[in-house]
This record gives structure tokens, sequence and C-alpha cells, in this order.
């Protein structure tokens, strides 16, 4: 793990990495909208309106994935100051952040039709909301400094402190009554959903996640190319100032 | 200890500190994030009269009927059924037996009245003629409180 923490080796990494997740991105999020949109049955209770879990549950689980991922790099970023590891971190949280909207969007749309309702303060519901904020938070607090290290700092230890609430979001529906109705994908027993619903489902979970593998890529590498920037500058301010 | 290993066990007590901490306070107020009572908490805690409340649980089979606007029916955890009466749009995925969360006030006489219906469905998704099959083979798992 730490052989990737150096810049350069995740810059040739990188370079290897893009175009295959971006193709694997391309060609799942293809086939999982046909499947999803035309080529998947309609549900015996929901009917057609059923299409939007294929956005709404994979959109859900690029929320708290990405969050996962933001906290780990923070923790890396903490523990063992890992350069790359602060530029990660903050490359996943717009991402995650942007699902997590999507999710709720989606959701509130999904509920109207079959709950009866936008929305309901329910466990599942707020907990996706407070991780929406804790996006917010952690996007706002990173950039909130002068001094990129300070806010780096600040920001990681907020996503540490956030990450308890992604098993509150997981089992909310579980531990308390809630209008969302259980887990139907990762739970014991196995899915309750069937496969003809399943293989869209992940088809489209793939390609979110390699579509979060290329922005990371994308974003790192420009986080990188400003940090460079900065220090050529600071550099030049300097030898500015000595010739005075 | 090195410098690295003292931040990591400093991260790891201070996440296992704060993940007691958030367990101890959400089991604390458990009975507050609850979405819905069940009736057999409204019949066994004894909730008073004209408290704002939800209700969750089945629409009882063939208790469904319609007088004038008003559509009375009874709401079920298998255990315990509270008669409940609604005058408005109920939502489509509402029928007998289906999961369902009233939200209203309970009157004298334990009548609940509704001024909201939610219907709630279960965390099944299959095609129609999978779960036509499943009812008809009798592997259909119903009595299950979603």
């Amino acid at each position: 793990m730490h052989r990737f923490a150096n810049p350069a080796r995740f810059l040739r990494l990188a370079k290897v990495i893009l175009p295959w997740s971006a193709a694997i991105a391309l060609l799942s999020l293809a086939a999982g909208l046909y499947f999803a949109l035309l080529g998947s049955p309609a549900d015996y209770q929901q009917g057609e309106s059923v299409r939007i879990m294929y956005v709404h549950v994979p959109a859900a689980w690029m929320g708290m994935f990405c969050y996962v991922a933001m906290a780990v790099f923070s923790a890396m970023a903490l523990i063992w100051k890992h350069p790359l590891a602060d530029l990660l971190a903050k490359a996943t949280a717009p991402v995650g952040a942007a699902f997590t909207f999507l999710c709720l969007l989606t959701g509130s749309l999904w509920g109207k039709p079959m709950w009866g309702t936008w929305w309901a303060w329910d466990a599942r519901l707020t907990s996706m909301l407070i991780l929406l904020f804790l996006y917010l938070g952690y996007m706002a607090l990173v950039n909130a400094f002068d001094d990129p290290e300070r806010g780096h700092k600040a920001a990681a230890i907020l996503a540490l402190v956030g990450a308890v609430n992604i098993p509150v979001i997981k089992w909310s529906v579980d531990w308390w009554n809630t209008l969302h109705q259980p887990a139907s994908v990762v739970k014991m027993g196995g899915p309750a959903i069937d496969a003809s619903m399943l293989v869209p489902l992940l088809l489209m979970a793939l390609g979110f996640k390699a579509y979060w593998v290329c922005i990371l890529i994308l974003r790192g590498r420009a986080e990188i190319a400003a940090q460079k920037i900065r220090v050529i500058r600071m550099a030049q301010i300097h030898a500015a100032a000595q010739a005075e | 200890m090195t410098r690295k290993q003292r931040r990591l066990y400093f991260v790891l007590l201070g996440m296992l500190a704060l993940g007691g901490a958030v367990a101890l306070v959400l089991t604390a107020i458990s009975d507050s994030l609850v979405y819905f009572y069940s009736p057999t908490d409204i019949i066994t805690q004894r909730i008073p009269e004209g408290r704002r409340m939800r209700v969750g649980g089945l629409v009882e089979e063939g208790s469904v009927a319609k007088d004038g606007k008003t559509v009375i029916f009874k709401v079920t955890d298998l255990s315990n059924t509270i008669p409940v009466a609604y005058a408005g749009i109920l939502p489509d995925l509402f029928r007998e037996g289906q999961g369902v969360v009233v939200e209203g006030r309970m009157e004298k006489g334990g009548q609940f009245q509704a001024s909201e219906v939610l219907a709630k469905h279960d965390e099944k998704y299959m095609p129609k003629e999978v779960a036509d099959a499943l009812k008809k083979s009798g592997q259909w798992n119903d009595g299950k409180k979603n």
C-alpha cells in the first residue's frame, strides 16, 4: 500500500488504468442502462416505476462507498502522512456528494408514486441526508484554510468522525422501524431480487465504480499538477524576494 | 513506538471511542428514532389519545370498507389490530395484505383517525410471472411483517 503513495508511481499507474476504467464504465453503463430501461421486466408490485431502482440503489452504494474510500484515504493521510492520500480523499468527495444527491433525488421521485410522499424523516432517509451534509462540510472545510496542509488535516478528521454514519445508514432499516424497506441485495440469506433485475443493477453499480476510478485519476492528476504549480510559484516568489 | 504507530493507535482508539459513544446514544434514543409504532406497541404502551403519531403494519385482509368518502380498514401486525378511518387519496400500492404506515390521532373508542396514509413495500423485487409462479407453488412467504 505504501508503495503507491508515491505521486510519480501513481501517475504511471494511472496512465495504464485510465483507458481500462473508462472502457469498463462506458460498456457497463451502456449495457446496464439498456437492461434497466428496456431489457428487464416490470416489478410484480411496482410495475414500471421499479426502473428508478437501477439508478437509485447504485447511487446510494456509491455515496457510501466513496465515503468509506474518503475516510480510508484520510486515515492514511493522518497516520502515515502520505502526500497523495489527502489529494485522493479530496478528489473523491465531490463524486460521493453528487451520487448521494442523486440517490436522494431519485429516492424522492420514487417515493411519491410508491409510498405516497416525497420525503419521510425515517432513520434511513435522515442518515442519508446527513451523509450529504458530511460531504458538503468536508468540501467546505478542506478549502477553508489558506494553508492547504491545515485544510487537509481538519477535513481528514471530519471524514473520520463522520464515518460512524456509514454503519448507521446500512443497518438503520434493521435497527428501527422505517418507511424504507430493508436491504434487498446485501443481506443474510441472499438477495431478495430476481436475477433478471439483479444483473442490470450490478452492471450499473460496476459502471458507477469504474466512473469513480476515472474521476479519481483525472482529479488526482489535476491536484498533483496544482500542487506542483504552487511549489514553483512559491519558489519564484522566494527567488524574487532574494534578488531584491 | 514510532510516531506513525502512535498516530495509528490514536486514530484507532479515537474511532473506537466515537463508535461506542454513538452506539450508546442511538440505543438510548432508539424509541424516538422509529418512524412508526406497531399496533402492539400502541396497545401495550397505552399512548394517550389525541397525540399525533404513526402506526405501521399490514392492511388486514377483508377489512377495507368504504363509507362515503371515508375508507375504513384495520392495520395489523398479526398479533394486534387497530381500526383506522381515513378520508383522502390512497397511494397506488394500498391494498389488503400490503404494508402501510398511517399518520394521525387515536380517538376515543380506539378508532385511529388518519390524516395521511403511506404505502410500504417489502424488499422483494421480481417480475409478475415469478411472483405468480411462487404463489402457485406455495413458496410465497407472505405472513412476514415487512
